[in-house]
């Protein structure tokens, strides 16, 4: 039953392979990478690296690879966490580090309430767990909140109104759970499941309501389609095949598995554009959001010409229309550099304008910027030939359940000690 | 049963059945990490294949029955066909996670209902693992009954989370139990016993029927008596423990 999660537990997993991550803070001020154990943050007033405080530790302020950033509560705090099982809390004020969170097991994502009281995160056992901010302590204690049974989850979101929590798994499921009042009780009134698609949910994000009473969730799917979902009831509200409709897979092609699967979604203009990254994409798709017909169709296929980018996270700068965009990995094996990310910013993600992907000399924060998050300004082509073998796995890692052996399966059923006991 | 639009195999601007859809399904179910098929959502259940006297056909827009009972870990089914003529108008399911024992079940179905002409229509089974894919197989409030009898121990502590009752499947339970929905359990191990009355006594969406509810319902006398375990149990003289709980609406305090 839970072969998967207690086979991954037992395992050596110090190989593993993470995708890079980026976060942009939502007044535009700032923007974030993680690529393995390390956090970069660019301030675009100082037109500087920002040198994070953590005076629990020295640095890397993470001893693995980090699986989650996020800005939250209107870019009041900002929380980091990973396989180094410890979440970290921090002021993008000043970006001292707040409170550092220990987890029982690797974190795999994580969420602020939008009132900044709470942080929830999800560990490999498939618990939610939350943390109180209002604690006077340092050393906050989690206290766990939900589970799926057995699937590990790939996101967690907050809807707009702070109702619900919400939280995607490596089978198919989005659970939409009422966020108590009282949340430190544990989140046991589930409101909604969004089921329908087949292959793991990689990604959430809401299109905000504007004249709707109630927002609608956008899922990423391995299934390569994006869906639109009503989380008060969890009625499916449209399908968009993004890579058959992008023209990325013909309809009787026979692309490998997961070569289309989404991998990440972000809202733009309020949701009104919607990209998508999508395994094996030099780019990015476009995806306009009608949200009184409740439909998605393709606007616009992004792609970057001359190098290999497939971006590994997205992220939104509200207030200029850019999108930013990571591909990298927390280890390039053989390889000089010890880790790779490499930043892109689309700008003109708008309806009316045309959407160009900057190059390195048009890019906000210039050079000095891709010097701290890229940690160099200038990589030689093999490096991303190298990576690009290495992002497809570490995505593949992430998302894709592990199969075991038929008879590993069975042989871990006969060694089970409570069918013993039972005999 | 309804089914929601864009979710529908068929298309929205040629009404002609996606291809893709279907061929996507073809090679093999995206859902099944065990070997066996699960609905992509309660709308994918096809009542007319575990039902057919109540759905005559697949096309499944003429009734809106739905599943009221369900026996998590059903065993051979012997609680199944004494609910069956007990509740003659309830639909009903097993679930088990055994694939030769649900076979079983299925025959012994089958061949009830040969031999007894209109009867045991209302029960089926299905080949599930009941904790992980119980919001596949039923709506939110859809059950009115949910049965645990003698579910496996799960002695050890570190196993306690395979156990079928655990604070966290309560909240999965809660959801697809209506509102004065009751679960039943019963057990021969007293510290199982206590465990699932203890999870169930500290959930806020569930409260115990009184002794005068527990005498007054009928399902409650078969806990003991309909199930094979049961009664091996009985022929053994064996204590048991049971605990039955009522699915309470969520207080202001909670929700
Ligand atoms: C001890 S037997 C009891 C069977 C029956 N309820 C009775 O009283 O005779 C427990 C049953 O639960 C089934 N089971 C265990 N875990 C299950 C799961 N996750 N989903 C469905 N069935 C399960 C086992 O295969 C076994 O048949």
């Amino acid at each position: 039953m839970d072969e998967e999660v207690a086979a991954s537990e037992s395992r050596k997993e110090t190989t593993e392979v993470a995708p890079a991550l980026i976060a942009v803070h939502p007044d535009g001020h700032h923007v974030a990478v993680a690529v393995g154990p390390d956090l970069r943050v660019f301030n675009f007033l100082s037109n500087s690296a920002v040198s994070l405080l953590d005076e629990s530790v020295n640095q890397p302020f993470h001893k693995d690879n980090i699986r989650a950033i996020r800005f939250g509560a209107k870019g009041k705090l900002f929380v980091s966490a990973g396989d180094d099982k410890t979440l970290k809390i921090w002021s993008p004020e000043n970006w001292k580090c707040i409170s550092t969170v220990l987890s029982e097991k690797r974190v795999t994502a994580v969420a602020i309430s939008n009132d900044g009281l709470y942080v929830c995160f999800a560990d490999k056992f498939g618990l939610v767990w939350i943390v109180d901010l209002n604690k006077n302590s340092h050393d906050k204690k989690p206290i766990p909140l939900l589970s799926h049974y057995c699937s590990i989850i790939t996101s967690l979101e907050f809807s707009p109104d702070n109702r619900y929590i919400l939280s995607a798994d490596r089978d198919f499921k989005i659970r939409v759970t009422n966020f108590p009042k009282n949340p430190l009780n544990g989140a046991h009134e589930i409101q909604s499941f969004c089921l329908g698609h087949t292959e793991f949910v990689s990604c959430l994000a809401f299109v905000p309501a504007q004249e709707n009473p109630h927002s609608l969730l956008l899922s990423g799917s391995g299934d390569s389609t994006v869906r639109l979902w009503d989380i008060t009831s969890g009625a499916l509200l449209y399908t968009c095949e993004v890579a058959i409709k992008a023209g990325l897979l013909e309809s009787n092609g026979n692309a490998e598995e997961h070569d289309h699967a989404v991998t990440d979604l972000c809202t733009t203009l309020d949701g009104l554009l919607v990209a998508v990254a999508i395994q094996s994409l030099q780019g990015i798709v476009l995806l306009s959001c009608n949200v009184s017909a409740q439909t998605l169709s393709v606007a616009k296929v992004v792609s970057i010409a001359g190098e290999n980018f497939v971006p590994t996270c997205l992220a939104n700068n509200p207030s200029t229309r850019e999108l930013w965009m990571v591909t990298g990995v927390s280890s390039l094996p053989g390889y000089d550099y010890p880790s790779l990310s490499r930043v892109l910013v689309i700008s003109g993600v708008d309806v009316e304008q045309e959407p160009v992907v900057l190059g390195d000399d048009k890019i906000p924060g210039g050079i000095k910027l891709l010097e701290t998050l890229q940690g160099t300004a200038s990589f030689d082509d093999n490096a991303f030939l190298v990576a690009a073998e290495a992002v497809k796995a570490a995505m593949c890692n992430l998302l894709i359940k592990k199969q075991y052996p038929f008879e590993n399966r069975e042989y871990r059923k006969k060694t089970r000690n409570d069918r013993k006991l039972k005999e | 049963m309804p089914e929601t639009g864009g979710n529908s195999t068929f298309s929205k601007s040629t009404g002609l059945p996606r291809k893709r859809f279907y061929r996507a399904r073809a090679h093999s179910n995206p859902l099944s990490d065990s070997h066996f098929p699960v609905p992509l959502s309660p709308s994918h259940v096809d009542y007319s294949l575990h039902y057919p006297q109540f759905f005559p056909s697949s096309d499944k827009a003429d009734s809106c029955k739905k599943i009221k009972f369900a026996d998590i870990g059903c065993g051979f089914g012997g609680l199944l066909i004494s609910l069956s003529t007990l509740f003659p108008e309830t639909l009903m399911i097993g679930m088990e996670l055994r694939d030769k024992v649900s076979e079983y079940v299925k025959e012994r179905i089958l061949s009830l209902r040969v031999a007894n002409p209109g009867q045991y229509q209302n029960v089926s089974v299905v080949r599930t693992n009941s904790m992980k894919y119980i919001p596949n197989h039923f709506e939110k409030a859809q059950l009115s009954k949910m049965f645990f009898l003698f579910p496996d121990p799960h002695f050890k502590e570190k196993n306690h989370r395979r156990r079928v009752i655990s604070p966290f499947l309560l909240d999965e339970y809660a959801f697809v139990l209506e509102v004065g929905g009751i679960i039943y359990t019963i057990t021969d191990v007293e510290e199982l016993g206590d465990w699932m009355k203890s999870c169930l006594e500290n959930h806020p969406l569930f409260e115990p029927l009184t002794e005068k509810e527990l005498e007054a319902d009928p399902a409650v006398k078969l806990l003991s008596s309909a199930t094979e375990e049961g009664q091996k149990v009985a022929r053994n003289e064996g204590q048991t423990f049971q605990a039955v709980y009522r699915r309470i609406a969520a207080s202001d305090q909670i929700s």
